[in-house]
C-alpha cells in the first residue's frame, strides 16, 4: 500500500506526558514523525500537537484511533493534505558580504515572499514562511552565499472543514449529561 | 494537651474537611471506593502508608506477598473474580519496576488495577537518588493512564480519577506514583469520586441504527456464528449473551478469556476458538456466513492466518474500544458500545430460530476431536499420566463449580480445554501476555476474592518457579488454597514448538528440578507426589478435601503434546488433529 503524507492534528488535556504517550504509539509501529509542534488550541485549555507522518491511509487510521483512545487526548483529526490550510516557517542566518553585490538580496526577497529579520556586517538573517518545497528552493538559491544556519519549524494547519473543535466538545458533554440523567432515571426505578 | 484537641477540633470543623497526612488520606480514599483488600510489598519510600495501615488493619487487609510481581498478579486476579478493581502497593525504584510485568499482564487483558508506588521526595526527582525510577516513563506503554503526585492535596482527586479510568470503558490498570513528601504532608481531606472527565467518556450512546441493521443481517443468516470474548464479563453481559443465543439458536464459541461466559454444558456451547481451541468452533469459522464478535478482539491467537481467516463471511464487530474496529480484520458492520447495552437492544429485534442442520456440524467436528484427541487424552488406558486426564478428574469432582487459575503453556490449554466451566467469572489465566509465573499469585489472589470457593490452581514446573516464593503467601495467610504442578520436566509448550517446528532440538527446555514437595513441606504446607494413575482420582479427592492449603504434584508425560493446534502461518480451518513426532 502507498506511503502517503498525513497531517494529525492532535487534541489533549494539558497533561504532562502527552506528547511521550502520542510518541509511543507510533514508535509501535516503526512510522517516522517527518514533523511535529506544539501549542495552545482556539479552547482554553486545550493543547494541540499537530504531527506529519508518512504512511498508508489504513496505519494512519488505526494509529489515530489508538490517539484518541489515550485518555487524556480530547480528539483526533487526521487530514491529506488538500483537506488543510498549511504552513511551516524558516530561518535562514546567510554571510552578509555575498548578498549585497548588487540588487541580490532585493530580488530574493521579492521572488521567495520572504522577509529580512536582521542585517549585521557578518550576518543576515531571512524568514521565510511557506511548504516544505518553496522552503527548501529558497536554500538552494541562498546556498552559493554562505548559508550559516538553517532552521525549519514543524507544521502549522488549520482545517477547511467547518465544524470545529467547540462543537465536538459540547457534544461530548451533552452525550455525558444524557447518559447521567439516564443513569438517574434507571437508578431512581 | 487542651490546645492540641482544640486546634484538631478546629480542622475537622473547617468545611466539613479533615486535617491528615498524605498517607492516610491515600488509605481513606481507597476506602470511599469500597476497597477493603490491598496487595503489596513496602520499601523505602513507601513507608508512610505502610505505617499508617497499621491503624486501618480492621478495615484493610494487607496481603504482603513475597515479590511485587505476585502482588500485581494476585491484585489482577483478585479484580477478575470480584469485578472490583484490584490495588496494589509497591515503593519507589526496585519496587516499582518489579511490577511491571503484573502491570502489562493486566493491560493486555484490560482488567482493572489500581497500582499505588511510592516515589523518592519531590526534591530529589531527577537527580538518581537512591530508588528512584521514572516510573511514570516506564510504565507508560502499559498502563491505561498514570500520573504523578508530588503535593497531599491532590491525593483525593488523583485517586477518585485512577479508580474511574482504570473501570470504565474498556478497563485497564492505572498507575499513581506519589512522593514520600506528599504522602508526610498534611491536606485538608474531603472526597468527592469522579463522575466525568471530558477527554475520556466511556458512556457511549448506543448505535440503535447499527444494531438494527445487525439484527436483519442475524435474522437473515443461514450459518450464523457468535464470537463471545472477554468483553461479555466484564459487561457483564453473560446472561444476555445466553438469552440472545438461546433466542436465536446462533451457536456460542468463546476466546480463552471468554471461557466461562456461557455454559460449557449448553447445547449451543461450541468451544473454545484459536491455536489450541476446539476443532468445530476453528474450521467452522470458515464455512459461517456472518460472525457476531461480541467483546473479543481477534487475537492473533484466534484468528491463526489473517489471510485465510473467515474471509467468506460478513463480520459483526460489537465492542467498546474503538481502536479494535479493523485493527487485525476488516469488519462489516462495528457497533461501537458495550456489550450488554447492544444485546439488550438486540434481543427483541431478532427472530426465534433454529440451525439445526449448522449445529449438526459442530457436533460431527465435536465427534472427530473427541475419537482424536479428546478420549485419549482424558481416558488412557496405559503409559504415563497425561494432563487432560487430570483436568477432566478435577472437573468432574468438582462438578465444574470452581475458580479454575493457571500459569501459562501447556498447563493453562490442557485446564481451557478440559475443564467444564458452568459459571461466568471462574476462569483465571494470564491470555495476552501470557506471562509465565503468573498461576500460583493468581490462585491467591482468587481466593482472596472469593473464600467462598474452591479456587484451584494448576501450573507447571516452569511457571511454578518463576513465582515459587509465592508459597510464603500462603504460609502467612494460612490461605486454603489448591494447586496442581504438572511436571513434566520441561518447558513443555517451548517443548512441544521445538518437537513441531524446530526438528525435535530441545534448546535449554529441560529443566533439572528440585523436590517440590520437600520445598512445599518446608513452607509448612501439606503436599503429595502422585506418580501412578491408580492414585490420581484419590490424590486430587483428598486435595480437594482438605480444608487447609494443599498442593499436588503430578508427573505427567514427559514429551504430550497439546492437540489440536493451529500451526503458526495456517489457517484456522488447517488445524491440526494428529502429530506424530520424527524420532
Amino acid at each position: 500500500m502507498g506511503k502517503q503524507e498525513f497531517t494529525i492534528s492532535i487534541f489533549s488535556e494539558d497533561h504532562i506526558g502527552i506528547l511521550n504517550q502520542i510518541t509511543i504509539i507510533l514508535t509501535r509501529r516503526q512510522i517516522n514523525i517527518e514533523s511535529i509542534t506544539a501549542s495552545e488550541s482556539a479552547v482554553k485549555g486545550v493543547q494541540l500537537l499537530t504531527l506529519v507522518v508518512k504512511t498508508s491511509s489504513e496505519m494512519v487510521r488505526k494509529v489515530a484511533k489508538q490517539m484518541e483512545k489515550l485518555v487524556d487526548v480530547l480528539k483526533v483529526f487526521v487530514h491529506s493534505s488538500d483537506e488543510i490550510i498549511y504552513q511551516e516557517i524558516a530561518l535562514y542566518k546567510v554571510k552578509t558580504n555575498g548578498l549585497m553585490s548588487g540588487d541580490i538580496i532585493d530580488n530574493i526577497v521579492r521572488n521567495y515572499h520572504a522577509k529580512i529579520l536582521v542585517i549585521s556586517p557578518e550576518y543576515t538573517v531571512i524568514e521565510k514562511t511557506g511548504h516544505k518545497g518553496e522552503i527548501n528552493d529558497l536554500l538552494n538559491r541562498l546556498e552559493p552565499y554562505g548559508v550559516l544556519q538553517f532552521t525549519r519549524s514543524g507544521r502549522v494547519s488549520v482545517t477547511k472543514q467547518v465544524k470545529e473543535l467547540n462543537a465536538y466538545l459540547t457534544e461530548m458533554d451533552e452525550a455525558n449529561r444524557d447518559n447521567n440523567r439516564e443513569m438517574e432515571s434507571y437508578k431512581k426505578n | 494537651m487542651k490546645e492540641q484537641t482544640e486546634m484538631k477540633q478546629a480542622d475537622i470543623n473547617i468545611h466539613g474537611t479533615e486535617n491528615i497526612t498524605g498517607a492516610e488520606a491515600i488509605l481513606k480514599s481507597l476506602m470511599e471506593e469500597g476497597v477493603d483488600t490491598i496487595f503489596g510489598y513496602p520499601g523505602g519510600a513507601i513507608m508512610p502508608v505502610y505505617d499508617k495501615l497499621m491503624d486501618y488493619s480492621h478495615k484493610l487487609n494487607h496481603i504482603l506477598t513475597r515479590h511485587e510481581q505476585g502482588a500485581a498478579h494476585a491484585a489482577q486476579a483478585y479484580a477478575m473474580v470480584t469485578g472490583k478493581p484490584g490495588v496494589c502497593f509497591a515503593t519507589s525504584g526496585p519496587g516499582a519496576t518489579n511490577l511491571i510485568t503484573g502491570i502489562a499482564n493486566a493491560y493486555l487483558d484490560s482488567v482493572p488495577v489500581v497500582f499505588v508506588t511510592a516515589q523518592v521526595v519531590s526534591s530529589l526527582i531527577g537527580t538518581d537518588a537512591f530508588q528512584e525510577t521514572d516510573i511514570l516513563g516506564v510504565s507508560m506503554p502499559v498502563t491505561k493512564w498514570n500520573c504523578q503526585v508530588k503535593k497531599a492535596e491532590d491525593i483525593p482527586a488523583t485517586i477518585a480519577r485512577a479508580f474511574y479510568i482504570a473501570k470504565n470503558g474498556r478497563p485497564g490498570p492505572v498507575l499513581i506514583d506519589i512522593t514520600k513528601d506528599a504522602q508526610f504532608d498534611k491536606l485538608n481531606y474531603k472526597y468527592k469520586k469522579c463522575e466525568y472527565l471530558r477527554s475520556y467518556n466511556p458512556n457511549i450512546p448506543l448505535h440503535k441504527k447499527a444494531v438494527e441493521s445487525a439484527a436483519i443481517m442475524i435474522n437473515h443468516a443461514e450459518k450464523p456464528l457468535i464470537l463471545a470474548g472477554h468483553g461479555i464479563q466484564i459487561s457483564g453481559a453473560e446472561k444476555e449473551l445466553k438469552a440472545f443465543a438461546e433466542k436465536t439458536g446462533i451457536p456460542v464459541a468463546v476466546t480463552l478469556l471468554g471461557i466461562s461466559c456461557f455454559p460449557a454444558d449448553h447445547r449451543l456451547y461450541a468451544g473454545l476458538l484459536g491455536m489450541h481451541g476446539n476443532y468445530g468452533p476453528n474450521v467452522l469459522t470458515n464455512q459461517a456466513d456472518l460472525i457476531i464478535a461480541i467483546g473479543m478482539r481477534f487475537d492473533d491467537r484466534v484468528t491463526g492466518n489473517l489471510k485465510k481467516y473467515a474471509k467468506q463471511a460478513r463480520i459483526i464487530h460489537i465492542d467498546i474500544d474503538e481502536a479494535e474496529f479493523n485493527k487485525n480484520v476488516p469488519v462489516d458492520l462495528e457497533i461501537h458500545n458495550d456489550a450488554r447495552d447492544v444485546l439488550e437492544y438486540l434481543i427483541p429485534l431478532t427472530e426465534n430460530k433454529s440451525y439445526e442442520s449448522w449445529i449438526r456440524e459442530f457436533r460431527i467436528c465435536d465427534k472427530i476431536e473427541y475419537d482424536k484427541v479428546i478420549k485419549p487424552e482424558t481416558n488412557p488406558e496405559e503409559g504415563p499420566i497425561l494432563m487432560g486426564e487430570v483436568i477432566n478428574t478435577v472437573s468432574e469432582l468438582t462438578k465444574g463449580d470452581a475458580v479454575i487459575v493457571t500459569d501459562v503453556g501447556q498447563n493453562q490449554m490442557a485446564a481451557a480445554r478440559y475443564y467444564k466451566f458452568i459459571h461466568p467469572g471462574s476462569f483465571i489465566t494470564s491470555g495476552g501476555m501470557g506471562t509465565m509465573g503468573f498461576g500460583l499469585p493468581a490462585t491467591i489472589g482468587a481466593k482472596f476474592g472469593r473464600p467462598d470457593k474452591q479456587v484451584i490452581g494448576f501450573t507447571g514446573d516452569g511457571g511454578f518457579q518463576m513465582t515459587i516464593q509465592e508459597l510464603g503467601t500462603i504460609l502467612h495467610h494460612k490461605l486454603p488454597v489448591k494447586l496442581i504442578v504438572l511436571n513434566n520436566g520441561y518447558l513443555g509448550m517451548v517443548r512441544q514448538w521445538q518437537d513441531m517446528f524446530f526438528k525435535k532440538r530441545y534448546a535449554s527446555t529441560e529443566l533439572v528440578n528440585p523436590d517440590f514437595v520437600t520445598i512445599i513441606s518446608g513452607y509448612g504446607i501439606p503436599a503429595r507426589r502422585v506418580i501412578e494413575r491408580a492414585d490420581l482420582k484419590d490424590s486430587i479427592a483428598e486435595m480437594l478435601g482438605a480444608e487447609g492449603p494443599f498442593i499436588l504434584e503430578i508427573a505427567i508425560a514427559k514429551e504430550g503434546n497439546v492437540l489440536p493446534m493451529i500451526e503458526p502461518g495456517a489457517s484456522v480451518s488447517d488445524i491440526t488433529l494428529n502429530y506424530k513426532s520424527p524420532q
